[in-house]
């Protein structure tokens, strides 16, 4: 073969591979995308009712649903309300109220957190975020930030 | 490890050297009538991208009827690139059925049924019955109103049957009525049980197609054919086909994204000019033409008898067409499907005008 041809042969590879990989970009590029889902819309309500006041009484909790994610409202054994996000921070179980040791407990790897929300025992790594509770006649009113 | 060692580590363990063999063993006879060997590669082709496109569905689509429509309106309005995955889904299905039928008439026309062949062509009508059985079956998953009609008229059909159709209404529809357990159910074929039959049959029907090679049309074989290896030969040839049926996929896709329609709602009305898929509109016609009664019988119940006798007619052909015979027989047969492609053209014409 001249050098010519050689040219030419490698031009065609050349081609050719750009052209297949380019095709198989075109078909793998759609299958990927479509796997992976689409963001699910964030809780866009910034407050919530999370129960009535009757609901609770002195030294107890509940989960409440705050958009699309679990909240943990909490009437301590004073009778003042309390509300956090319910997503353990450690691991994403959803923790729970223990009246008994009155602290804020998980049971998935026992993560305790004291009722400010901070991780005083176990493995979560940060606090569990606040929200702010008002009273609006019997309805409890749970907001964020 | 150098590429000799990795082929002589995989030749020890899964015969490489046999698989080589193999591939290089078959070769395709040239003629007027090649063209026609490209549709089952095609037709397989087609089902590949079913089965892709059909996973990824199955990784959003939810089969309940508080469900399906929502989860089908999720995959074409907020996935990314889910109307492309739904549509090429949707048209896939119905370019294999063209292509299954266009490969199933050509093997007819060309004898390719004949001894040894007779098991090809049998697995290869089971396998349209499946592929016809998905076509059924998929077209209720996204519970829209023409899909809920559509079941309802078909599930009935198949009750018309006498002796075994009652039965075999409440086995398809899980019930008396076309419900979320019929929706259920069905999902249940399609995923499951449809695939792994097919799995079987089409298996067989490769294996058999390996075993005996290309067929050669009674016509030619007289003479001296000049043959092409189809590794890699044949095979690159197919493999530009494929690209062309992607082309055409996602064109179809693009300018065509297909429709969801309505919500089913139980308690409407069916919708003004309700057909099936095209597939079954030659048969659908016919029942629309058949009088109300023939003799004593529902003309309907005749009509549904005909075709189940037709198919089983089709099934057996290998047997009814034997070469060892006088050629008036074969001539017969020749005539006799050209008389079928005419009648399911018309008849498909006549039921999409009308």
């Amino acid at each position: 073969m001249d050098d010519r041809t050689t040219l030419r042969r490698k031009l065609l590879h050349y081609l050719m591979g750009t052209s297949v990989g380019a095709t198989l970009v075109a078909i793998f590029y759609p299958i990927l995308k479509f796997m992976i889902p689409p963001p699910t819309s964030e809780a866009t309500q910034n407050s919530v009712v999370a129960g009535k006041v009757t609901d609770l009484v002195p030294n107890s909790g509940k989960i409440f649903k705050f958009g699309n994610k679990p909240g943990l409202l909490i009437r301590t054994a004073s009778g003042e309300f309390k509300a956090f996000s319910a997503v353990c921070t450690h691991l994403d179980c959803i923790v729970q109220y223990r009246p008994d040791m009155k602290i804020i407990w998980c049971a998935c790897h026992n993560g305790q957190y004291n009722l400010s929300g901070q991780n005083i025992a176990g493995p979560p790594p940060r606090p569990l975020t606040q929200y702010t509770v008002n009273l609006r006649g019997d309805d409890i009113i749970v907001t964020k930030g | 490890m150098s590429t000799e060692t990795l082929r002589a580590w995989l030749d020890e363990r899964i015969g490489l050297q046999y698989l080589i063999e193999l591939a290089r063993k078959k070769d395709v006879p040239l003629h007027r009538h090649t063209i026609w060997y490209y549709f089952g590669g095609m037709t397989l082709f087609l089902f590949v991208v079913q089965v892709v496109t059909g996973i990824l569905l199955l990784l959003y689509y939810r089969p309940s009827a508080e469900n399906a429509f929502e989860s089908v309106q999720f995959i074409m309005t907020d996935v990314e690139f889910g109307w492309l995955i739904r549509s090429i889904h949707s048209w896939s299905a119905n370019l294999m059925i063209a292509t299954l039928m266009i490969h199933m008439f050509s093997a007819y026309f060309l004898k390719a049924y004949r001894r040894p062949r007779e098991l090809t062509w049998m697995s290869g009508v089971l396998l349209l019955g499946l592929a016809l059985a998905f076509g059924f079956s998929g077209y209720l998953l996204p519970w829209n109103k023409l899909a809920f009609f559509a079941t309802k008229v078909g599930t009935d059909i198949a009750g018309d049957l006498p002796v075994i159709g009652p039965f075999l209404l409440r086995f398809l529809r899980g019930g008396d009525d076309v419900t979320g357990a019929t929706l259920t159910r069905f999902f249940g074929f399609h995923v499951a049980i449809l695939p792994a039959l097919t799995t079987f049959v089409l298996a067989l029907h490769l294996l058999l197609v390996q075993k005996h090679g290309m067929s050669v049309p009674p016509s030619l074989t007289s003479h001296n054919l000049p043959r092409m290896k189809f590794f890699p030969n044949f095979f690159l040839r197919d493999l530009i086909g494929w690209i062309l049926a992607v082309g055409v996929l996602a064109a179809l896709a693009a300018l065509f994204p297909w429709q969801l329609g309505e919500k089913a709602d139980p308690f409407a009305p069916a919708p003004a000019g309700i057909k099936p898929e095209w597939y079954f509109l030659f048969m659908f016609q016919t029942l629309k033409l058949l009088p109300g009664r023939i003799l004593f019988i529902e003309g309907e119940v005749i009509g549904i008898l005909a075709f189940v006798i037709g198919g089983i007619v089709w099934l057996l052909v290998p047997f009814l067409d034997r070469p060892e015979e006088n050629s008036r027989r074969t001539r017969w047969f020749t005539f006799a499907g050209i008389v079928l492609v005419i009648y399911i053209a018309t008849m498909t014409i006549v039921g999409y005008l009308s």
